[in-house]
């Protein structure tokens, strides 16, 4: 089963301060998979996102990116274990001094030999994949809120890492863009192999890309569904997941 | 039985009833919201204050429409305006009313002020809290030293991932950006200083020694300060200022996930940079001193050029110079890595970019004439 795992986090506990966040949560993520952290607003998907990428360290728990516990791993693998995933934040986190060529082309030079030339190219790969061509020179202040995502999830793939994790892909985008998103997280894992975690609330991309979801609740504080959308949908025991799934109130 | 209009408030109006067992009733009438809540409720208060009343009713009936500061309105008046005692009745309230006035009635731990205690336990908590971030930014200052350290190590693996071209920004914005307010200051500095002491020394006839009273303060004392002074407003400060934004917009978390170490990326360059052109503004500021001085000397107290210059490197020893010079090596290091350290520091939102900033300058300020008093020390006890 370990084999088979790309990340996953066991008996995670996550404090700010004084309030609990997350309590004593498990789970993992196959290779390959497509897999979304659902919740509302304030359930800590955001934190558990920053935990799963090694950003804060938890008050107990494991986090494994591939076979890799990063919560007590000596630094050099924590360094091998960031060459295998690609982030996207909430607020896209472009570096705002660079443009979004630069922003691109950032990881590849510090982490490939490529000339300029070659990395100019990949970049313009890169902005196409994600409908920004032409946008390359501008800087982050410049383009809209949607934009910035886009150009921080391809700065999320410019190494095409194993695992990409994602923190509201297509929230702020119109129906469209965000369906195009979705299609390109559906081609990027179908082409690339690549796992995906992608946190989000669109109950429209949650049943176009996701194989398997889990859903956090803000006051237990623990994951209170684990399945296919499909099956959440229709199978739901706790009256939280019926009602998101069904949009009532 | 009387009865009286709202007086400076023509609609939406209200009527007051009072029969003399001290029950009185209200009729509203028109919409009680956002624009109309003030001066009903002025009026109200006006009109209901020193009674002494037994039973209010007040007659929602021919009320339009009610809002929460309409509610507020009447949730007001029977919690504050009247006295706790009064029966107080509400005549035909919508629904949505009753709720919002529970809303009110609950709790007041969602009120938008500081979160209260009493004066005493506050200080005690704040002499425990300023303690503790005393202590914290004491742990953190010595990590960033560490984290220095390692990125310097880092860089000496892996010399590529030094961004030189960041280090020739800073050297610009730092260095020659600030070169024309350097000069300007210490041009006038030395102006002022030629002219004070020529007051005196031009009694004793001893008018060339100004000039090596302007250089010899300048080079050893002067330069090295006042520049250090300049340069952590202009540069410390915004050194603070970019790293604390990309701090709170995630940028710092973005670098690290995508494997590059911040210190590295970030503090590095700047301190490179500082650490070059903060002791060549330093040169620059003990020339135009100089100059200063000399204007004076030559329109003055009619020295030549020749001997005011000549005076001058008389007094200067090459000592003067380099002990001047290491002067401002330490405090380039003090500026950029305190801006730095600051802006690593700073959590929360906008206002953290502000308070990085000035904390930045302040402490920088402060280390700068500490450790400016530790080379005094020194030099008293090398001679
Ligand atoms: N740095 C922090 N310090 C203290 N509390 C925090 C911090 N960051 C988040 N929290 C708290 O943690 C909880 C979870 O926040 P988080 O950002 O993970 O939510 P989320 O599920 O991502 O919400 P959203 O869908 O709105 O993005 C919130 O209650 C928030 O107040
Ligand atoms: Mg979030």
């Amino acid at each position: 089963m370990t084999d088979n795992r790309a990340a996953g986090v066991s008996n995670l506990t996550v404090r700010y301060g004084d309030t609990l966040i997350l309590d004593d949560i498990s789970f993992s993520v196959d290779r390959h998979e497509i897999f979304v952290i659902l919740g509302g607003s304030g359930s800590g998907k955001s934190t558990l996102l920053r935990q799963m990428i090694g950003l804060e360290r938890p008050v107990s728990g494991e986090v494994f990116i591939d076979d890799i516990n990063i919560t007590r791993c000596p630094e050099s693998q924590f360094s091998e274990a960031l060459k295998k995933i690609g982030v996207l934040f909430q607020g896209s986190a472009l570096i705002s001094s660079m443009t979004v060529s630069q922003n691109i082309a950032l990881p590849i030079i510090e982490f490939t030999d490529f000339s300029k030339k070659s990395i100019d190219r990949i970049v313009r790969v890169k902005l196409s994949l994600v409908g920004l061509e032409g946008y390359g020179h501008y800087l982050p202040s410049e383009i809209s809120g949607g934009m910035k995502k886009r150009a921080g999830l391809a700065r999320a793939l410019a190494l095409n890492p194993e695992i990409l994790y994602l923190d509201e892909p297509s929230a702020g985008l119109d129906p469209v863009t965000a369906a195009e998103i979705d299609r390109l997280i559906l081609d990027i894992n179908r082409q690339l192999g690549t796992t995906i975690i992608i946190v989000t609330h669109e109950l429209a991309s949650i049943f176009a890309v996701a194989q398997r979801v889990i859903m956090l609740d803000k006051s237990t504080k623990k994951i209170i569904a684990e399945g296919t959308p499909e099956k959440l949908q229709t199978e739901c025991d706790h009256p939280y997941v019926c009602k998101f799934f069904n949009r009532q109130t | 039985m009387m009865s009286i209009m709202a007086p400076d408030s023509p609609s939406p109006p209200f009527e007051i009833t009072e029969t003399d067992d001290g029950k009185l009733t209200i009729m509203l009438s028109g919409p009680l919201n956002i624009k109309t809540a003030s001066p009903i409720l002025n009026a109200l208060t006006a009109a209901l204050k020193n009674k002494s009343l037994t039973a209010v009713t007040i007659n929602l009936k021919h009320v339009s429409r009610v809002d929460d500061y309409g509610a507020l309105v009447l949730y007001q008046i029977k919690n504050d305006v009247l006295p706790p005692d009064t029966d107080f009745h509400l005549l035909n309230p919508p629904d949505v009313l009753q709720t919002m006035l529970d809303q009110m009635a609950a709790g007041h731990s969602d009120s938008p002020g500081q979160p209260d205690a009493t004066l005493s336990s506050k200080f005690i908590l704040q002499t425990g809290e300023a303690t503790i971030d005393t202590l914290k930014s004491i742990k953190e200052f010595i990590d960033f030293i560490g984290a220095i350290v390692l990125s310097v190590m880092r860089f000496l693996k892996n010399p590529k991932s030094l961004r030189t071209n960041d280090i020739i920004g800073y050297m610009k914005t730092t260095g020659v950006d600030g070169l024309p307010v350097v000069a300007m200051i210490s041009f006038l500095i030395g102006l002022i200083m030629a002219f004070m002491s020529s007051i005196q020394l031009k009694q004793f006839g001893a008018n060339i020694y100004v000039a090596s009273l302007v250089a010899l303060s300048m080079v050893s004392e002067l330069g090295p300060i006042m520049t250090a002074i300049i340069v952590s407003g202009r540069s410390g400060s915004a050194y603070a200022a970019e790293i604390s934004t990309m701090k709170i917009s995630e940028e710092i978390d973005a670098l690290v996930t995508m494997g590059f170490d911040p210190v590295l990326f970030l503090a590095i360059p700047r301190m490179i940079a500082a650490i070059i052109v903060i002791p060549l503004l330093t040169m620059f500021a003990n020339l135009f001193a100089i100059f200063g001085g000399l204007v004076i000397g030559i329109t003055m107290l009619d020295l030549s050029a020749s001997s005011y210059i000549n005076q001058t490197f008389n007094s200067l020893k090459l000592f003067e110079l380099c002990w001047g010079l290491s002067k401002s090596f330490v405090f380039a290091i003090i500026i950029s890595g305190v801006g730095c350290l600051r802006g690593f520091q700073a959590r929360g939102g906008a206002s953290a970019v502000g308070q990085a900033a000035t904390s930045a300058v302040v402490t920088s300020i402060f280390l700068i004439v500490l450790f400016d008093s530790i080379f005094a020390v020194i030099r008293s006890y090398w001679n």
